[in-house]
């Protein structure tokens, strides 16, 4: 029941939004997101206590002819994902607060859609029902991107529907194959068990052509290499917070997919075509490095250091050890806290100066050292350096990625070096030097900025140092894939 | 009060924390006294837990602070580990850090940046101190980074200058291409053995092939290469000088960069089993002081001077890990802690005397003008020269008798490297503090001596680096070594020495005439004959023109790796990403467009064409029907 | 047999109606025209269904030539309709020329 109330909230209360006028729909879309992250750790805390608690699932058939149900449910990585997506959707509206938007109400409507629609693809535990949110979360973002978008964002945000609605096809195509080999007492079923029962069956050769039809649609979302093009210029072209939800978010969507809903169908499809994946995963991490570290606009290079870093996530979870598969979960949460405090920093940056050209800034260490603090801390977070969240997770993808291919983590590895190369490149650029042109003023923060940027910093480090309480839930639910897997 | 071990860490991360949030609002003398006494604090604790263990048979144990990654059969508690080890490099960390901290104060006094300073040398001792207590590799890893990361920081101290943060971002990233290295090394430690703590890997080291043991030593290795400046990756170090003067003191010279040695010794048993990797680090080690002693001779920077000396120091300790005498590098570690801490404090107070300027070419006669401070420099000096009875003498003569043992070309090549030392530290004494003073007037009525705060640290360590040595005498003068018997529980003792006296007393005799020669030279060099190093432009013959220039390291690394790596950024972005990968995306888009233009050609708007393409339509279905 | 007269003489003569309906769209541009060959065509149907009715006993296809009928009536409605109009915007009723949507 509670899973279902975590869908239907956000929906009521979006479309409460667009009828509210000027900002009182910002605050009210806040309001409502800060009750939705609540409702959220009362899952948590349910979960804690009992995690088959009937509260947390809940099942309506929807078509019965064709066996759909809307059947959904939260399990470990589940809580988790709807956790950051809470978590991060009040964030992302509090971080809007200095920006001006044409139609606030439409704005903030649509992204508390977005939220349903992505918690409804978290929760999902029917294929059908899958498909559909995971089509739904599309249309928000598309017009979010699409009305309030930077320079050329009709061509950029129609390549990016098209793309990721081409990728989504395809899977389509999987789903309804693998949907046409259930067989429950005689009837087909939409049932995540039954899916991964039905893939099971499957020769080989079946399972490859669904493992690379299922495996397109979550690599463009995510995106991995070579599948990544639609995303810098999306990103750089979208509003921030429009950014943030693709990149914080909705990037989680292909990797939890591929976690929930490639890996336990296919297990021989996987076998065969695992390895050329995490090559790709693995030379896009490389690639998308090595292209940050000539990047000018900031909002670019976090865009290709998120692909770099997705491609270690990816390579993890196709590594199917338990080391891997956690390590991914972790750094999805940690991943999505760091992004969306980077593309906070550029669009600060943007705010303060007019320019996010690295080459045109400078010297703001000296101009406001409190941002600088905050900064690196989110930086020092992306870097994964110990105690930072993002640690925790790169430490055991790499550790996963080993106990695959040893030479293969070598290169993944590179990441270390290379996003250390880009990052820290970024910063001085940024932050230091010495500089005193009257165009890069920069001013003191303003106070709904510094909430965010400290909640982030803290939420950085705090679970850099202890993050048990997620860890512990991401153990038990990958030790529950495991199994799912043997 | 061992089971107090955690407090250790926690003061300075408490003065981290009150400077950090606080330091802005606070005076400058409060800052500092904060920042100073957390860094005491933990000494004295240090102190207290070392005598205990001292005293108690048990030489290990264990903390639990909170578990803190699980996963599978990965387990990884947040530890701290007490053994004589530890608890050696706690006081080193916590003495010489105390005595850093005080100088600071003086030195830092003018800084806008006061509190900072020591926010980020609070963070920096925290770190370090997790690097030695780690109960595990990746605790020893999160301090390990966690220095990195305050090196960053401490170098870029004076974020206005771009070199100074050229400087900083080369050596986190240099330290990285290390750390790399390191947790692949982590992650086969624990693929082969199941387990990443101390005690647990150890144990079951014989058990598995020499190999993989082979690997994991040089993995770790390659981290220990770029925290302790190793060739290939030393030349941030001598860039790493950009810092604050006591920040190369402190993480430069004492603690941070001998975090490489540290890790060798923890893990001396993969080192005793693995015969290729103990090769790999005593030659690379005594490459290393070879080649950084050679660049030395003809620096005129004085802090880069001494940043080669501890390049090439650092190899020679290498050099002693690689022969297995461990506790001789460990021995080592101690006085060169002291006296090159020394070196670096008293060329901070030569710097603060004379206004800022670093460069030897322009000072000369200082003695007279700043005695505390030439004193306790000359004395640091003839330590690091290895002349008797100074501290360096004893672990120096120590590691090169261990060398002899096993090979004596090594011996030969560390023999010369400690010659070229002596050679270039008296080189530096005689440019800086004798002669005529060469700067400009101005310069001269403001030299002075330094305040108290920098001068007391200064004759501690000067102490330290004379009577450093009794820790560790020679075995066959049957005294007793102290080091070696303290750390037996952590390493593997090497069999007592099988040379005979005579040959021992041989080596010492060479060792000690041959430094005396070199000394002797640079003082008819420098002193009788008044040589001056060239000035900038001057036309260098083509040896010193090489070595001046650093064998051209630094050049070549640019254009083999940097230029070639932001060329590749820019060739994959703009050829390979726009053209090709999007081009092939863009293409398809644009191919259905083109089929789709084609195609709706067929569409005249002519009604008797589409009802004729109906009708054969039709009959082409029905015969097909029929007929098929 | 259906009073006489040979199922096939029914068939031939639908056959040749619809031909001629079918050449008839098919030839003519005059849109009325062509309005009424699909009625031909239309009609050589209902001929038919009606035959197999009476030939088999089975009501069935009568009802369906209503259905068609109806339908039919409809379509002319509407047809003549959308012709009308068609008129009064271009003064003619030649297929040819409405051509409008090709570019």
């Amino acid at each position: 029941m509670l899973t279902a109330l975590l869908i239907l909230f956000p929906l009521l209360a979006g479309l409460l939004v667009f009828f509210v006028k000027g900002n009182a729909a910002r605050n009210l879309a806040l309001g409502f997101s800060i009750i939705e992250f609540g409702l959220a750790i009362g899952a948590y805390c349910l979960f804690k206590h009992n995690p088959d608690a009937c509260m947390l699932s809940f099942d309506h058939a929807w078509v019965k002819s064709l066996g759909i149900h809307f059947s959904v449910g939260i399990d470990g990585m589940g809580l988790l994902m709807v956790l950051l997506t809470t978590f991060l959707v009040p964030i992302i509206i509090l971080s809007s607060f200095k920006n001006e938007y044409s139609n606030p109400h439409n704005f903030y409507g649509l992204i508390l859609l977005m939220q349903m629609a992505l918690i409804g693809v978290f929760t999902a535990n029917d294929g059908f029902l899958f498909y559909v949110f995971w089509e739904l979360a599309l249309i928000p973002i598309y017009f979010i991107c699409l009305l309030w978008g930077g320079e050329d964002r009709g061509r950029i945000t129609f390549k990016f529907f098209v793309y990721t609605l081409f990728g989504s096809l395809f899977m389509l195509v999987g789903l309804i194959y693998l949907y046409n080999h259930t067989n429950v007492d005689g009837l087909k079923s939409w049932a995540v068990q039954d899916l991964y029962n039905a893939g099971r069956a499957l020769t080989e050769t079946q399972q490859s052509a669904v493992f690379w039809m299922i495996f397109i649609a979550f690599a463009i979302k995510m995106p991995v290499f070579p599948f990544h093009t639609w995303q810098p210029d999306t990103y750089v072209t979208a509003p921030t917070q429009g950014t943030m939800m693709l990149s914080g978010i909705m990037l989680k969507m292909g990797t939890f997919g591929v976690i929930k809903w490639l890996l336990p169908i296919v297990p021989l499809g996987l076998e065969k075509w695992g390895f050329t994946a995490i090559v790709l995963s693995v030379v896009g991490i490389i690639y998308a490095s090595i292209i940050a570290i000539s990047q000018k606009d900031f909002k670019r290079l976090i865009a290709y250091s998120s692909i770099a870093h997705v491609g270690l996530i990816s390579a993890g979870i196709l590594s199917c050890t338990q080391q891997g598969i956690q390590g991914a979960i972790m750094q999805m949460l940690a991943h999505g806290v760091n992004v969306v405090g980077l593309f906070f920093i550029a669009d600060i940056l943007f705010r303060h100066t007019g320019t996010r050209e690295m080459d045109k800034l400078g010297g703001i260490r000296g101009m406001n050292g409190n941002f600088a603090v905050l900064f690196l801390i989110i930086l020092l977070g992306s870097v994964a350096l110990p105690l930072t969240n993002g640690f925790v997770g790169e430490f055991l993808l790499i550790n996963g990625v080993y106990q695959f291919n040893a030479t293969i983590a070598a290169f993944a590895g590179l990441t270390v070096i290379l996003g250390a190369v880009y990052m820290l490149r970024a910063y001085q650029k940024i932050m230091l030097g010495d500089r005193n042109d009257s165009n890069v003023a920069f001013g003191s923060l303003a106070g709904t900025d510094k909430i965010v940027l400290s909640i982030i910093c803290i939420v950085i480090v705090a679970f850099g140092i202890y993050p048990k309480p997620l860890n512990d839930i991401a153990e038990e639910a990958v030790k529950t894939i495991m199994l799912n897997l043997k | 009060m061992i089971k107090l071990i955690g407090l250790v860490p926690l003061f300075p991360l408490l003065g981290f924390l009150i400077n950090g949030f606080f330091g802005k609002k606070m005076s400058k003398s409060l800052s500092g006294i904060i920042a100073s006494v957390s860094i005491l604090a933990s000494f004295i604790l240090s102190v207290l837990i070392f005598v205990e263990l001292s005293g108690s048979t048990e030489k290990s144990h264990i903390v639990n602070l909170f578990s803190w990654i699980n996963s599978g059969s990965l387990i990884i508690p947040f530890e701290l580990l007490v053994d004589p080890l530890s608890s050696l490099f706690l006081l080193i960390i916590t003495g010489i850090g105390f005595l850093i901290h005080v100088y600071s104060v003086g030195y830092m006094h003018d800084d806008e940046g006061f509190s900072r300073f020591f926010t980020y040398l609070n963070l920096f001792i925290f770190f370090m101190l997790l690097l030695v207590l780690g109960n595990n590799y990746l605790i020893m890893f999160v301090g390990w980074e966690g220095v990195g990361l305050c090196s960053y920081l401490l170098i870029g101290f004076w974020f206005k200058n771009t070199a100074y943060n050229n400087a900083a971002r080369k050596a986190f990233v240099m330290n990285r291409i290390g750390d790399l290295g390191f947790l692949l090394g982590i992650i086969l430690v624990y693929v082969t053995f199941g387990s990443i703590s101390y005690n647990e890997v150890f144990e079951k080291a014989g058990t598995v092939p020499t190999s993989t043991i082979t690997c994991i030593a040089l993995l770790l290795f390659v981290g220990a290469m770029g925290k302790s400046a190793q060739l290939p990756l030393y030349t941030w170090l001598p860039d790493a000088m950009a810092g604050p003067t006591p920040v190369s003191a402190l993480i430069h010279a004492a603690t941070m960069v001998t975090a490489g040695i540290y890790m060798i010794v923890r893990s001396n048993i993969f080192y005793s089993i693995s015969e290729v990797a103990s090769e790999t680090v005593a030659i690379v080690g005594v490459i290393t002081a070879l080649f950084a002693a050679t660049i030395g001779l003809f620096q005129n920077d004085i802090k880069k001077i001494l940043a080669y000396s501890t390049v090439s120091q650092l190899g020679l300790m290498f050099l002693g890990l690689g022969v297995g005498a461990y506790s001789s590098s460990v021995f080592h570690v101690t006085t060169h802690a002291f006296f090159k801490a020394l070196l670096f404090l008293g060329a901070g107070s030569v710097i603060h005397a004379m206004g800022g300027e670093q460069d030897i070419r322009k000072m000369g006669g200082l003695s007279g003008k700043i005695k505390i401070t030439f004193i306790t420099m000359l004395l640091g000096t003839i330590a690091i020269s290895g002349l008797p009875p100074f501290s360096g003498f004893f672990s120096k003569d120590e590691i090169l008798a261990h060398t002899y043992e096993h090979s004596p070309i090594l011996w030969i090549v560390g023999q010369v490297a400690s010659m070229l030392t002596a050679f270039y530290m008296f080189r530096l004494i005689f440019l800086t503090f004798f002669g005529k003073f060469r700067g400009t007037h101005e310069q001269e009525h403001h030299l002075h001596e330094s305040p108290p705060s920098m001068t007391f640290p200064l004759i501690v360590l000067a102490i330290l680096s004379v009577f450093g040595g009794l820790l560790g005498l020679p075995e066959f003068w049957h005294m007793p070594n102290w080091m070696a018997d303290n750390l037996e529980t952590v390493i593997l003792r090497k069999s007592p020495s099988t040379m005979p006296h005579e040959k021992e007393w041989m080596l010492m005799g060479i060792a000690v005439l041959s430094a005396i020669a070199t000394i002797y030279f640079a003082y008819i060099v420098y002193r009788q004959k008044k040589t001056l190093p060239l000035k900038e432009g001057d036309k260098m013959p083509g040896f010193q023109k090489l070595v001046y220039n650093k064998f051209y390291v630094d050049e070549l690394y640019d254009a083999v790796i940097r230029k070639p790596l932001d060329v590749l950024s820019v060739a994959f972005h703009k050829f390979f990403d726009i053209q090709i990968i999007d081009g092939i995306v863009n293409g398809v888009g644009s191919a259905v467009k083109g089929i789709g233009s084609g195609v709706r050609l067929i569409q005249t708007g002519n009604i008797g064409f589409y009802i004729i393409s109906m009708v054969i339509g039709i009959v082409f279905i029905v015969l097909v029907t029929f007929l098929i | 047999m259906i009073n006489g007269i040979s199922i096939n003489y029914y068939l031939l003569l639908s056959a040749v109606l619809f031909i001629i309906g079918a050449v008839g769209v098919m030839a003519r541009r005059n849109s009325i025209i062509i309005f009424m060959c699909i009625e031909l065509m239309l009609n050589a149907v209902n001929l038919l269904l009606v035959a197999f009715s009476t030939l088999h006993g089975d009501a069935s296809g009568q009802v369906f030539v209503f259905f068609i009928m109806a339908v039919a009536a409809a379509e002319v409605a509407v047809g003549l309709a959308i012709l009308s109009m068609i008129y009064r915007n271009v003064k003619s009723i030649d297929t040819d020329i409405l051509s409008n949507l090709k570019n």
